[in-house]
């Protein structure tokens, strides 16, 4: 589905991704994990297409289709989806006025008509009870004075709105609570199908113990330098970082 | 000859015209003089440092163009909220007409100025309130007062509420060439009555018109008056606007000014508060393209205690629009317990368009909360990628952002006709067919 191939990227002429390999097929699970500033969220940017990173050299297919011209709407439109780690306020537009637009421009793209507003109604209640969000909380403004939980909780109410091919959870653990984290890791298990895939980026093993990965991948210095399966997670929450580093020195 | 010396030379046919009847002759002659002496505004003076009138005098215009021209209802519609009824007084060209007008004396008076002005039953009427709160010694709002004849007139007598809404359309037809158009509205709204007023100036096709309209709006005790100016007209029409308001006490009085076109557009809104516990609201949606230029002037005298005042102003310009905010608080000594607050927030959109935004508060109370606010930025380029991250295309993220950005102006429309028509176009304007009211 995903296949990453010597991916090189920068930001203002500072290089963050060194030569990223990775293959990602239908019906995975792989997890990323590293340090802080290893280009974890970098990683996440580049493949959704954020404009503010210049890759350099290597590519990013998905389904087969080189994607490094393609703007984040068009990569949307193909299947991917980032729950971004810091999810953006946007004042005066709100959660349910937002995910119409969002899955209607989706459905626009696929030369599909507009969802009848009903059914609309429908899968907004389905897909918000899922997640335990009330119907108060669908009228707010998005991200708008929403505590961290609510925030993340929000991102995988989109994610489970639009049916994304390859999800990518940035940081989806951070700020939340045990019982917030079992809310949202319920939802992006109830979400797996045969067919898609999910990218879980985090910098501890916490969130692993609810969503099994089937690949662990080391990010450090912009490269991936160790994989293994999710027993390689665990050595790293009970060993740190700091033995690869060594490694890596090595 | 100049287009001043024509305005000057044409008073004495005029004042022949209108006969002896005319109930407000003293004032026209005065305001003949004021003019006379100060000409049109220009750049040297401070408060028109932004905005020049100069490209508008470079020609000639038809003061006073013929009467009504057939106009098909359907080509004027879209001025209209003709999905509910409403009271209507409109004018084509300067004139009124009664096929297209819907006006009342059952109950309130919504009517025409003319026939305030020449009957005799209207005049102690016109002697109270005409010319009144407008500023004589500003030389627009004098040429207006010289020239006026023709506009609406509408009286809320005591505890009415005017049960519909009422529009005051001025049409434009181009079919006389350039034409200078000075409608004038006196509105009165008596103690304890309500009234929402939808005033909108339209040319029907591309010609060279300037309108220098002055309405006056008295709101007495407990009045509540919503007044919404609809700004979209064709690039080829300037219009200056000078309103002016005086409140008493417990009054609440609103002004939204949505600016979506025009080629110059001044707005000079004047607040007086009379009494205490007066609120006024000013708010306004600017959205500009193209070399639209719009200066919004706005006064609020605070001169009786314990009184309120909201001011928001959104602004949005592309290409080379030009943008202007000038809002000016004055708060006497004895207004202690002032509340005004007032926000100019701006979004450029390209590199070529232009802001000018300046808060003036002179406070002369010392137990006030006055708070003012200007910005000028960017769309959020992080808010627009999470936007194109969930599949919304560019243009559709900025417009979303946009609307977003403006939408908090919006809420406090109270008809919800209006709110939809509206967020039309401003959807239109950006381009985009989204349903923003979701």
């Amino acid at each position: 589905m995903l296949t990453i191939e010597n991916l090189h990227a920068e930001i203002e002429e500072k290089g963050i991704l060194n030569g990223i390999d990775l293959d990602v097929k239908a019906g995975e699970v792989h997890a990323i994990m590293g340090p802080n500033g290893s280009g974890k969220s970098t990683l996440s940017s580049v493949i959704a297409g954020n404009e503010d990173y210049e890759v350099t050299q290597g590519s990013v297919l998905f389904g087969g289709e080189d994607i490094h011209e393609m703007s984040p709407e068009e990569r949307a439109h193909r299947g991917i989806f980032l729950s971004f780690q810091y999810p953006v306020e946007i004042p005066g537009v709100s959660v349910t006025n937002f995910i119409k637009t969002a899955l209607n421009a989706q459905r626009k793209a696929a030369g599909e008509e507009d969802m009848p507003a009903a059914a609309m109604l429908k899968k907004i209640r389905e897909k918000s009870s899922l997640l335990g969000i009330d119907s108060k909380f669908l009228s707010r403004s998005l991200n708008q004075g929403f505590s961290g939980g609510e925030k993340k909780r929000n991102e995988i109410f989109q994610m489970a709105m639009i049916e994304p091919k390859l999800a990518i959870l940035d940081e989806t653990d951070s700020g939340l609570d045990i019982d917030a984290l079992k809310i949202v890791a319920d939802g992006v298990n109830a979400l797996k199908t045969p067919n898609n895939a999910t990218i879980v980026i985090t910098h501890y093993q916490r969130l692993l113990d609810y969503i099994i990965p089937d690949f662990v991948h080391v990010l450090y210095n912009g490269k991936i330098v160790k994989s293994g399966t999710k027993e390689l997670a665990k050595e790293l929450e009970a060993k740190g970082y700091d033995w690869i580093k060594k490694e890596v020195a090595g | 000859m100049e287009f001043k010396d024509k305005l000057l030379d044409t008073y004495i046919a005029f004042e022949e015209e209108l006969g002896p009847k005319d109930s407000i002759q003293k004032l026209r002659s005065q305001a003949l003089k004021t003019f006379e002496n100060h000409g049109f505004p220009s750049k040297k003076q401070e408060a028109w440092k932004y905005t020049s009138l100069n490209s508008l005098l470079q020609s000639d215009y038809l003061l006073f163009p013929k009467s009504e021209k057939a106009v098909e209802l359907n080509q004027i519609k879209h001025a209209f909220l003709y999905e509910i009824d409403t009271y209507k007084v409109v004018f084509i060209d300067g004139v009124h007409s009664p096929f297209l007008s819907d006006t009342t004396h059952d109950g309130l008076d919504v009517c025409l100025l003319s026939a305030a002005l020449s009957k005799p039953k209207y005049k102690k009427l016109i002697d109270t309130y005409f010319g009144s709160v407008a500023d004589n010694h500003e030389s627009m709002t004098a040429l207006n007062t010289t020239y006026a004849r023709e506009g609406a007139y509408i009286y809320i007598p005591p505890s009415v509420v005017a049960e519909k809404p009422i529009e005051i359309i001025h049409l434009s037809t181009g079919d006389q060439g350039a034409v200078w158009l000075q409608p004038r509205n006196l509105i009165v709204v008596d103690r304890n009555a309500q009234v929402q007023i939808v005033e909108r100036h339209q040319s029907l096709k591309e010609h060279r018109v300037v309108t220098n309209c002055v309405t006056e709006i008295f709101a007495h005790q407990e009045a509540l008056v919503d007044y919404y100016k609809i700004q979209n007209d064709l690039d080829s029409a300037s219009l200056i606007d000078n309103t002016y308001i005086a409140q008493d006490k417990n009054s609440h009085v609103s002004v939204h000014t949505f600016s979506f076109g025009g080629k110059i557009t001044r707005n000079n809104l004047n607040f007086y508060q009379n009494g205490e516990h007066i609120n006024s609201t000013l708010k306004g949606i600017t959205l500009l393209q193209e070399k639209q230029h719009v200066d919004h002037y706005t006064l609020v005298h605070h001169a009786q205690p314990n009184c309120e005042s909201h001011q928001d102003y959104k602004g949005i310009f592309s290409d080379r629009s030009v943008g202007v905010f000038n809002g000016k608080i004055l708060v006497d000594k004895i207004a202690q317990k002032t509340n005004a607050f007032q926000q100019n927030n701006n979004i450029i959109l390209d590199d070529k368009a232009k802001v000018n935004t300046k808060p003036q508060l002179e406070i002369f109370a010392d137990d006030v909360r006055c708070s003012h606010g200007c910005t000028i930025g960017q769309l959020n380029q992080e808010a627009l990628f999470y936007l194109r991250s969930r599949g919304i295309p560019k243009k559709e993220a900025k417009a979303l952002m946009t609307y977003a950005f403006a939408n908090n102006v919006l809420e406090s429309v109270q008809i919800p006709t209006l709110k939809k028509k509206i967020n039309k176009l401003i959807a239109n304007k950006l381009g985009v067919n989204l349903g923003f009211d979701l």
